[in-house]
């Protein structure tokens, strides 16, 4: 990025225009500082074209990006059983190697998943390489990210998608830097650009205040973790038809970490990253005391409780409930908030359900700007009302 | 208001802030509900340093002097006068070994209370023994190479939580005040009991028991000074707690104030808020006036001590004095101003109330701090003829 | 032990406002802050060292400014500082990050653990750990929520995962990275924030730690932001009124006829 200084009518306009704060004036004129990160957002607020883009980019060391065909996507399985993002994995990968006119793959890995396998099949994939294999079993980030990189050096595709969870957030960066690939994580939007064929990346930062679309252009495979329940899962077509690949997996070198013991811990509610309905709960709830309604409300729902770190913080429900920047990230199709103000660190861990309806009393409440309905008024009158409602919906 | 504080006295008052804002506040409720003593937040401020305050460096603390030990326990007592007693009392406890005690003593006790891994008492009061302190009725009998202690001691805070007392003892009866002697005691010393934890009307969050000596041996070199001197060691001791007894009637006092202030700025009555209303502005500017001359007095007896003068009884009596019945006046101003809900315990400003009240009476009542300071007024006019 | 943290420092985004008008963030005023998550990262490597002795080193990369960010971990009792400072790290993505801090940490000698924050709160990618750890080498470990036991070369964690919890055990040196569950930060000390006073900060650069200069800052990144723009106004947005009983009716309905009830 560099300012021509002859064109350069100290107007400032790009220095609040950068959302990194990347541009001072000095001497009159904008001079672009070492925070800057490319975005060109300058570019297009220079009314006076002064600023371009240096020959850097294209200097950089380009790779024969023609090798690099196909899109993959990791099939992760939970105990032999597909998860549920990878169902919309597939449909998303399919969308984008129809429009790379290429084919889809799935790379399964686990232990006693064979019979699965046509499964992903009929869920969209052309090819399944299934690496099967006890030593598998258990999620290893060595053994794992051992049988994806090693495939992708061999098979070169163009593009690797998995599940921004727990699993793909943990081993699909190890799989990146050995391969030299740019990863964006926890996308919410995938495209193909159609000028470049590059994957346009898209996914929220800063607390999702912003969205910022991110490509790779000179390297390849082009990586993403796709944030679940965002992407449509891909329909079931038992004619659908596809090659199965059995990998065989050999443990190069000494087994170096090891799972000793899973251990799954029984809420009484639905885990909050896969539940449809969410009814979450914040200081305004006043006391742990209060918490039974956000319960029964979810109960009639058929719908999860969720808090703020506030009411984490105050002891009221455990962490593993908490939504917002240290907690989860959750988008159900309707998400009930109950007391909640709508600190900037909440809100960007729900601002993607679908449908959000809001309680409070004070009607300036933040959360009231991301609500697609808000109730004003005191939560706790408002939730007997609304529990007695949907029963009597429910009959 | 601008305190002209150096650097490293911000920095000091930034961080038991800190402590008192991110630990303190969350727990006070309960803790003078449970009437429970704050063990986590002891060591939570002593990872902070803020128990090596005013221990000298060769002793592991920071070097620091009495000004920013009050500026501690001001920013402590905003949020709990509890937990500022038991910060405070700690201090009360160290003094006899740091003013008095022998290089010895100095390096086997202070580097420990200065980390936070001990907690120091003082053992003054009985029964018998509050206000005329010469009612002092524990004994202490030299035998060979022990003194033998028996006797009760009451109120003493950190009661129980201590493993070292300083303890005031008479070694002989004969010579009255003259006649006594000031021991450090450690927990665990056979015939070494504590009574049951008192129930107090305020700083709930600090342990008061009794002392209850019984055949208690102790080594001879645990005497501090020589015999007969523990009531001077007694009084020099007090003098230097007395102005942050001070500091912790401008800490209540400014608590119950930011509270208070949050609160009214909220209320409408009359459909408007009732700071807009004359009544309550000109007792919200006393409260402050009188708080900030309180911080005045406060700090400038703190630093007339650290400059090295060698008589400031009457001054830390004054800042005592005139601190401590600010800090229960505008306490009291504060709830009056909260109206019910003041009164109620959703709001911290009835405890801050209830913590005020020791303040006028522990280390030395108002009454006494005014005898202190008269005499030596006549005592000096005295001189002067 | 001498154990490693990975520090970054992030503006404080519960301060960080944005201009709904040009869509950009104001920074004006807006504090730089340890990233929260790298907090229980410095707590467990100070709890490390006090139970098996040793010496805590955290490490960051950033501009100059940063070294406030390590005067931080030093005021809560980390032993030494590194700050990797260079013109040529800037505008790194995770990668070019990750191979910058490997290249530094190959550097500093040898070490027993890493430790670093689940993801920054500021980018939030939970990437640059794992890629760091990959470069090193080392075995990664995710979401750790607590250390069981450390000796004789190996560990054993609790790893969190989606729906419970992990026991792995793993050899070391290893690279974890921590979730809030761990433990509760302490605050600094008053001798620490002494120290971190008076302290220079050692800053290394590009050629300091033998790094490709291909690899490093805009230059050595694969990923590149080409477009920032504000997310999606959300559909039509209502604040109703009436009494509670007419308001929850309304919600009520609406919610049914959108069949999401």
């Amino acid at each position: 990025m560099q300012v021509i200084s002859n064109t350069c009518t100290g107007c400032e306009i790009c220095v609040s225009s950068c959302p990194f704060g990347a541009i001072e004036m000095r001497d009159g004129k904008a001079f672009i500082t070492e925070s800057c990160t490319l975005c060109g957002a300058c570019i297009e607020a220079c009314e006076f074209k002064a600023i371009e883009r240096t020959g850097e980019e294209a200097a950089a060391a380009a790779k024969d990006l023609s090798a690099f065909n196909g899109v993959w996507v990791f099939a992760e399985q939970h105990k032999g059983g597909i998860s549920s993002v990878t169902l919309e994995l597939l449909g998303e990968g399919r969308k984008l190697a129809d429009k790379r006119q290429t084919k889809l793959s799935a790379v399964f890995i686990g232990h006693g998943i064979k019979d699965k396998a046509r499964d992903l099949i009929a869920h969209g994939a052309d090819i399944v390489y299934l690496a099967d294999d006890p030593a598998l079993k258990d999620f290893n980030d060595d053994s794992y990210s051992a049988v994806l990189t090693t495939l992708a050096t061999l098979h070169k595709p163009e593009i690797i998608l998995a599940g921004a969870t727990a699993i793909g957030r943990s081993f699909i960066p190890k799989v990146a830097a050995g391969l030299y690939a740019g990863l964006t994580a926890d996308c919410t939007v995938l495209d193909i650009d159609p000028g470049t064929g590059n994957l346009l990346q898209t996914r929220p930062a800063f607390g999702g205040n912003i969205m910022a679309t991110i490509v790779s252009p000179n390297h390849r495979p082009q990586m993403a973790t796709v944030r679940h329940k965002v992407m449509k899962p891909a329909p079931r077509d038992d004619a659908r038809t596809g090659d199965i690949i059995e990998v065989k997996f050999t443990q190069t070198g000494a087994v170096r970490t090891r799972v000793i013991q899973t251990v799954e811990e029984l809420s009484e509610t639905v885990n909050i990253c896969e539940a449809n309905i969410i009814v979450a709960g914040g200081r305004g709830m006043g006391g742990v005391k209060n918490f039974h309604l956000l319960e029964e409300l979810a109960k009639v729902l058929g719908g999860a409780v969720a808090a703020t770190r506030g009411a984490v913080d105050e002891g009221w429900i455990p962490y593993s409930h908490q939504v917002g920047q240290t907690g989860k990230t959750v988008c159900p199709k309707l998400y009930i908030a109950c007391g909640i103000s709508g600190a900037i660190q909440h809100v960007a861990g729900m601002q993607s359900s679908d449908v959000i309806v809001a309680i409070n009393k004070d009607p300036d409440a933040p959360i009231f700007s991301v609500a697609t309905y808000g109730i004003v008024g005191d939560v706790l009158e408002v939730l007997p009302v609304m529990i007695r409602k949907f029963k009597e919906l429910r009959g | 208001m601008d305190y002209l504080l150096t650097e490293d006295q911000i920095m000091i008052r930034d961080l038991a802030r800190q402590i008192a804002v991110e630990k303190i506040v969350p727990v006070r409720a309960e803790l003078d509900e449970q009437n429970k003593f704050p063990t986590d937040i002891m060591k939570a401020m002593a990872q902070a340093d803020l128990f090596g305050i005013y221990i000298p460096e060769e002793y592991g603390g920071l070097g620091k002097k009495s000004f920013e030990l009050y500026i501690a326990i001001e920013e402590i007592s905003k949020a709990c006068l509890g937990v500022s007693t038991s910060y405070a009392a700690n201090a009360l406890g160290t003094y006899p070994i740091l003013l008095h005690g022998s290089d010895a003593q100095k390096k086997k006790y202070l580097p420990d209370i200065a980390s936070g891994k001990n907690l120091a008492a003082f053992g003054l009061t009985e029964a018998n023994a509050g206000s005329d302190a010469s009612g002092v009725q524990t004994t202490a009998k030299l035998e060979g190479n022990e003194y033998v202690l028996n006797g009760t001691k009451q109120w003493i805070t950190n009661g129980g939580e201590a493993q070292v007392y300083t303890v005031i003892a008479i070694t002989d009866k004969s010579r009255g005040a003259r006649g006594a002697s000031c021991f450090i005691v450690e927990k665990g010393t056979p015939g070494f009991t504590f009574g049951k934890k008192e129930n107090k009307m305020g700083i709930r969050a600090s342990s008061t028991t009794e002392l209850i000596f019984n055949n208690c041996r102790i080594p001879r070199e645990n005497l501090i000074a020589r015999e007969g001197l523990g009531f001077i060691v007694a009084m020099k001791t007090l003098d230097c707690s007395r102005a942050g007894v001070g500091a912790q009637g401008v800490g209540v006092a400014q608590g119950a104030i930011d509270e208070c202030i949050k609160f009214a700025k909220g209320r409408v009555q009359f459909g408007q808020p009732i700071t807009s209303f004359q009544a309550i502005q000109h007792m919200l500017a006393d409260m402050q006036t009188q708080t900030e001359a309180a911080r005045a007095l406060v700090y400038a007896v703190a630093r007339m001590m650290d400059s090295g003068a060698k008589d400031f009884s009457r001054a830390s009596a004054m800042a005592k004095l005139f601190a401590t019945d600010t800090g229960m006046k505008v306490t009291t101003d504060a709830v009056q101003i909260m109206g019910g809900s003041g009164y109620m315990k959703e709001y911290p400003v009835e405890k801050m109330m209830r913590d005020a009240k020791i303040l006028q009476i522990y280390e030395g009542t108002n009454q006494i701090q005014r005898n202190v300071i008269a005499l030596d007024m006549i005592k000096e006019a005295t001189r002067q003829k | 032990m001498h154990i490693i943290v990975l520090v970054k420092q992030v503006p404080d985004t519960s301060e960080v406002k944005i201009n709904r008008e040009t869509n950009t963030l104001i920074r004006d005023g807006v504090p730089s802050i340890i990233n929260p998550f790298d907090m229980f990262a410095i707590e467990e490597a100070l709890r490390l060292r006090e139970q098996h002795g040793g010496k805590v080193t955290a490490i960051t990369m950033g501009p100059p400014q940063a070294a406030d960010a390590l005067k931080e971990a030093v005021a809560m009792g980390v032993d030494e500082v590194v700050l990797f400072s260079d013109r040529a790290f800037a505008g790194a993505d995770t990668w070019a990050t990750s191979y910058t801090l490997a290249q530094g940490i190959k550097k500093l000698g040898s070490y027993d653990l890493v430790i670093a924050g689940k993801q920054a709160i500021d980018g939030d990618t939970a990437q640059v750990g794992p890629e760091t750890a990959d470069m090193l080498g080392i075995p990664f470990i995710a979401y750790i929520k607590k250390i069981k036991a450390i000796a004789d070369g190996k560990m054993t964690v609790e790893r969190m995962m989606d729906d419970g919890y992990d026991v792995v055990e793993s050899s070391l040196p290893a690279l974890i990275t921590v979730v809030k569950e761990i433990n509760q930060p302490r605050l600094p000390s008053l001798k620490g924030k002494m120290k971190a006073k008076n302290l220079k900060v050692t800053t290394l650069t590009a050629k300091d730690i033998n790094a490709d200069e291909n690899m490093l800052g805009l230059k050595g990144s694969p990923t590149k932001v080409v477009r920032i723009f504000p997310p999606a106004p959300r559909g039509q947005r209502e604040i109703l009124s009436g009494t509670i009983e007419q308001q929850v009716g309304q919600v009520v309905k609406k919610l049914k006829e959108q069949a999401l009830v």
